[in-house]
């Protein structure tokens, strides 16, 4: 009964919430903790029902703090698992993010913007928490973030999400909005075996010769499962390869330089990006998620009035795609940043631009997409 | 790199404790002050570990942070140190998880139900699979002694030097009414006791919690002229009193009084795992 409800292989008509959900089930996610928040709840509903029936475990926890911390427990108990959130839940989940960071520990934080500071927009889109994405828990580090702008896509990038939880031994953030949360489109869900699934990638090593810290030239350590008898004690303190704390700068040199060099040094294999005109593109717009749904409509729009305009869509947002903007900031008069906040990645753009290349941007406090006009007059203004 | 402790491994003799496999010999010595409670509290966790005949490869120990928290790098079990308060949830999700493992909470009355007294009070609702083991020492120790939410009424703490003017928590209480199914206090003083309540509580299920009440000499004796951790053992001696089965109500603990001691609470109800499966699994077809 159970493993063949996983994957609800066929054509749906679905909101990316449940997309979402089910992109979680179709990576093999067992466990689920969350604290309801609009405009995520959805996903969390649809685990309530789903879970169960596939054999896993749904809990509602009583903030997001534990939320945060049950899946990262769960995931050491040997289960896939995911949160998702909102607004000031993200906040709250900052705190052990870091954690799971620190414990280099597979799962998927989700969460649909909406807009902010505080409570801010419940009920409405934003973009404007993808510094705190990037920055939000104490400490250097490096995070994998991704951006759907779609039902369909945010079902892939779930899935994705789980792989490269697996692959890099990390949490893994899918920033998705309120607009691809709430948006009920088309969703094709592939046959499960045509599903690329990550596993996790378990020691071989023996109970004595396994250290939960210890890792090769790729910088990713191989996991275990608490009761599978390696006496493994892991902690967020400091920490050396045996995950001993040690309380030093040298220590902690080496291990802030890998869980930095972890993700950078595997940038090639995380960074998705969608290249829309680019070969003859001399502005060239810049965004993600479902801002960038509607920069394609301002394109096209500069197209039609013979602008050679051009999109770069993060599918990866972090880590970001320095080279790809320092490559074309070489032969593109500007940028065009399209993003639902104040100027978040846009400042990403600025800095791999380096003067090189012009950079606009076209701001949003949020609450509702942007304008294809408005964006368009930042095109024009770009392109002279 | 490496070299924690590796210095002083060298000289510890690792045969000299009769515990020492179920101890990580190789970060020792340990950080705890001398004349704490807490080495005591560990001994007779192991020994009860070791008497219970529980497989201790399915045993995994989760702490939050401060002096209870380093338990977790000390005992030679999965063990996990997590944040300060959310040492709960995240055994939570690995009990969930792997239903195999006997998951303890080891960490104190700071972490516990100060920063994660939200987790305490959903995690004994909930009669979650966790063993709470709660060492109270009054006070939070290893940040130099500051009050806390266990701090009896005018004691002196370096955040209430003009004695302390909150009510404190009684533990006992705040479990059994938030839906503990076992529920027991000792001292550090009380090995033999501890040890026993300690065994008896490990192979059950639901949400359990032992309270130790343990001596902080460094911080919290030292501030109100308690004496050393051998003149707080003669006061928990004088002044413990063993009554199962007491009314958490009369459980308070002030400056200067009884400290009663014993098992409060020993029930069974379904556990947060037993609803799901007998209750809600069965509407689905699961097994």
């Amino acid at each position: 009964m159970a493993e063949d409800r996983r994957v609800l292989t066929g054509e749906h008509f679905m909101s990316g919430d449940h997309a979402c959900a089910e992109g979680g089930l179709a990576a093999g996610c067992s466990f689920f903790a969350g604290y309801p928040i609009t405009p995520s709840t959805e996903i969390a509903e649809r685990m309530s029902e789903r879970l169960p029936e596939v054999g896993g475990m749904f809990i509602q926890m009583e903030d997001e703090l534990g939320s945060m911390n049950a899946i990262l427990g769960a995931a050491w108990g040997g289960w896939k698992s995911m949160t998702c959130t909102s607004g000031p839940g993200f906040s709250l989940m900052m705190e052990n993010l870091g954690l799971g960071i620190v414990l280099e520990t597979p799962t998927v934080l989700v969460n649909i913007q909406r807009g902010g500071p505080s409570t801010g927009l419940p009920t409405l889109p934003g973009q404007a928490d993808m510094m705190q994405a990037r920055w939000g828990s104490h400490g250097d580090y490096e995070i994998i973030a991704l951006a759907p702008n779609s039902p369909q896509e945010i079902f892939d990038l779930t899935v994705r999400a789980f792989n490269l939880a697996e692959e890099f031994r990390t949490p893994v953030l899918v920033m998705s909005d309120e607009c691809v949360g709430h948006m009920t489109e088309k969703v094709v869900i592939p046959p499960k075996d045509e599903l690329e699934i990550t596993p996790r990638r378990y020691t071989k090593k023996k109970p004595g010769e396994y250290l939960p810290f210890d890792f090769g030239e790729d910088e990713i350590p191989e996991m275990v499962t608490a009761g599978d008898g390696y006496r493994i004690h892991i902690t967020g303190l400091t920490h050396d390869r045996r995950g001993y704390p040690v309380i030093n700068a040298e220590a902690q040199d080496w291990m802030v330089r890998h869980l930095i060099n972890k993700i950078l040094k595997n940038k090639h294999r995380i960074i998705q990006l969608e290249e829309i005109n680019l070969s003859d593109a001399e502005v060239v717009l810049v965004s993600y998620g479902i801002s960038s749904r509607v920069a394609h409509r301002a394109m096209d729009l500069a197209r039609e009035d013979g602008i050679k305009a051009g999109m770069l869509r993060l599918i990866t947002v972090w880590p970001f795609c320095d080279e790809k903007i320092r490559e074309l900031a070489e032969r593109v008069k500007a940028f065009v940043t399209v993003e639902m906040n104040m100027g978040q990645v846009a400042l990403e753009v600025e800095r791999c631009a380096c003067g090189k290349a012009g950079t606009y941007l076209v701001p949003h406090a949020g609450g509702e997409v942007h304008n294809p006009d408005d964006i368009y007059q930042v095109i024009k203004e770009a392109a002279k | 790199m490496n070299r924690s402790a590796s210095s002083t491994t060298d000289v510890v003799d690792k045969q000299s404790h009769p515990m020492s496999d179920l101890l990580r010999m190789d970060r020792m010595p340990h950080i705890w002050c001398s004349g704490c409670g807490l080495g005591t509290t560990l001994t007779c966790f192991i020994m009860a570990v070791r008497e219970s005949g529980i497989d201790e490869k399915k045993i995994a120990v989760v702490s939050g942070i401060g002096c209870s928290g380093r338990v977790a790098g000390y005992i030679n079990l999965d063990s996990f140190h997590t944040t300060h308060g959310r040492a709960i949830p995240f055994a939570t999700g690995l009990a969930l998880a792997n239903p195999e493992l006997r998951v303890v909470v080891y960490s104190g009355d700071g972490d516990l139900v100060a920063i994660g007294g939200n987790h305490f009070i959903h995690a004994a609702r909930r009669n979650m699979d966790i063993l709470v083991i709660c060492v109270n020492n009054f006070n939070y120790g290893m940040t130099g002694g500051q009050a806390g939410p266990t701090t009896p009424v005018s004691a002196r703490a370096t955040t209430a030097p003009y004695g302390n003017y909150e009510y404190p928590f009684n533990i006992p209480y705040l479990s059994i009414a938030s839906g503990a199914t076992y529920v027991a206090r000792w001292t550090a003083l009380h090995m033999r006791r501890l040890k026993n309540s300690i065994a008896e509580a490990l192979p059950k299920k639901g949400f359990r919690v032992i309270e130790i009440i343990c001596p902080c000499p460094t911080a919290f004796a030292r501030r109100n002229r308690l004496g050393t951790g051998l003149d707080l053992m003669k006061y928990y001696h004088d002044n413990s009193i063993i009554k199962h089965g007491a009314d958490p109500r009369e459980a308070d603990i002030g400056m200067t009084g009884k400290i009663i001691v014993g098992k409060f609470l020993d029930i069974e109800r379904p556990t947060f795992r037993d609803f799901l499966v007998e209750n809600v699994w069965p509407k689905i077809g699961r097994k």
